[in-house]
């Protein structure tokens, strides 16, 4: 039974995006650490991506209407910071997406998502959310972010 | 007061206030890129200092999160006394972070694997961006140090200003002492080295020369701080002393 109603917040969790990268997930993100059961609540672990970033805030803020939403009120958020966030955690399939969406997705070698050239160079190791750098394609002269990888 | 509660403010204040001096430059960045640099610096920067707040809020069991950040003068701040001097121009904002972000790879490397868990956690966290904080200042000093004969004796200049402060990072006092026995602290002086072999190493490639050692200032883990320290709190604090208890 409460299996079941994990496996379901699992998925309603899955239909919650990533408020700067909507394309995504919160669980395609990886910061869904956990759902169990205990003292008749559902506790979902959650873990920041970058300590300071914003759109923790908000996607905590998502998950609470989205669960309220299909009928699920005894929850509780739990932040964990162990172990921490890495872009380890992202599948091949969530690479995919950022890629499409035009974000170079966290790999060794960065690759312009316009043109698949490597011919890239770094403009800012900063971009306009902490999750991401400013690079440039030498190929295409498109700029690009590029998800950094942690 | 427990001396872990003081050994968990004391990271957590250096944090706040070099990510409240990062925040001053939003906006007043010399190119974009830089603004938005500088800002993220700043977020990350907030980031650590509410992680390490929350647990010190949990340790003393009174005050929030909050009543520690905006509700405590000078006296009772104990960040180091480098990261609450004055911004200056952007050559000295890179400088001062240089030496700060050199020292905190060290530290959170360390502080990593510390017996607290809870120190351990943030500070894991804290070392994967502290790790981009150091390579941004260290490219910069290069290129500030390499650049221009102007942009070289302006970073000469405010390493010259800036090095009084170094000598803190490494002091280690009673609580440091008692919590590196317990094994859940660092050994501040045990870092020294290797911040000198990355400070040179750098200072090298920048065309930079290390100053000597002269008069080295001390206190702020003790709640002794600089003159700046009051009128970056005064407006940082301004709205929950104004209003007490506002919320967004």
């Amino acid at each position: 039974m409460q299996n079941g109603k994990i496996n379901k917040i699992w998925e309603l969790l899955n239909t919650v995006p990533d408020p700067e990268i909507p394309v995504i997930s919160v669980v395609e993100l990886g910061v869904i650490r956990d759902v169990t059961f205990s003292n008749n609540n559902y506790i979902i672990s959650i873990t920041p991506t970058y300590s300071g970033c914003p759109a923790v805030k908000a996607f905590q803020d998502d998950i609470k209407v989205c669960l309220k939403e299909n009928g699920i009120n005894n929850f509780e958020l739990k932040i964990v910071y162990s172990p921490a966030w890495t872009t380890d955690w992202m599948t091949d399939a969530t690479k995919e997406k950022l890629r499409k969406y035009g974000i170079a997705p966290p790999a060794d070698t960065v690759i312009c998502p316009q043109c698949n050239s490597k011919k890239t160079t770094l403009i800012s190791d900063f971009g306009a959310t902490a999750c991401k750098a400013l690079y440039k394609c030498s190929d295409c002269l498109e700029p690009f972010e590029f998800f950094k990888c942690i | 007061m427990s001396n872990l509660f003081t050994y968990t403010l004391r990271i957590a204040d250096s944090s706040l206030i070099l990510g409240q001096r990062m925040a001053q430059w939003c906006a007043k960045g010399p190119t974009l890129e830089e603004d938005i640099a500088l800002s993220n610096i700043s977020l990350d920067m907030f980031g650590q200092a509410n992680g390490f707040y929350e647990y010190a809020a949990q340790l003393d069991g009174t005050k929030s999160v909050d009543d520690l950040a905006f509700l405590r003068n000078e006296r009772e701040f104990f960040n180091h006394q480098m990261v609450e001097i004055e911004n200056g121009h952007f050559g000295y904002t890179i400088t001062r972070n240089f030496l700060h972000d050199a020292f905190n790879l060290l530290f959170y490397t360390k502080l990593s694997e510390s017996k607290d868990e809870t120190l351990s956690a943030l500070a894991t966290k804290s070392l994967k961006e502290v790790k981009y904080h150091l390579r941004h200042s260290t490219n910069w000093l290069i290129r500030l140090g390499d650049g221009t004969e102007d942009s070289n004796e302006k970073v000469q200049e405010s390493l010259e200003e800036i090095w009084q402060f170094t000598a803190e990072l490494f002091e280690m006092d009673e609580i440091d002492t008692e919590l590196l026995n317990a094994g859940i602290g660092v050994d501040n002086t045990a870092l020294k080295a290797q911040w000198d072999e990355i400070v040179n190493t750098t200072l090298k490639k920048a065309k930079l020369s290390r100053p000597e050692d002269a008069y080295m200032a001390t206190g702020g883990k003790k709640g002794m701080h600089t003159e700046y320290l009051g009128f970056l709190l005064a407006e940082m604090q301004y709205l929950q002393r104004a209003y007490p208890d506002a919320k967004w």
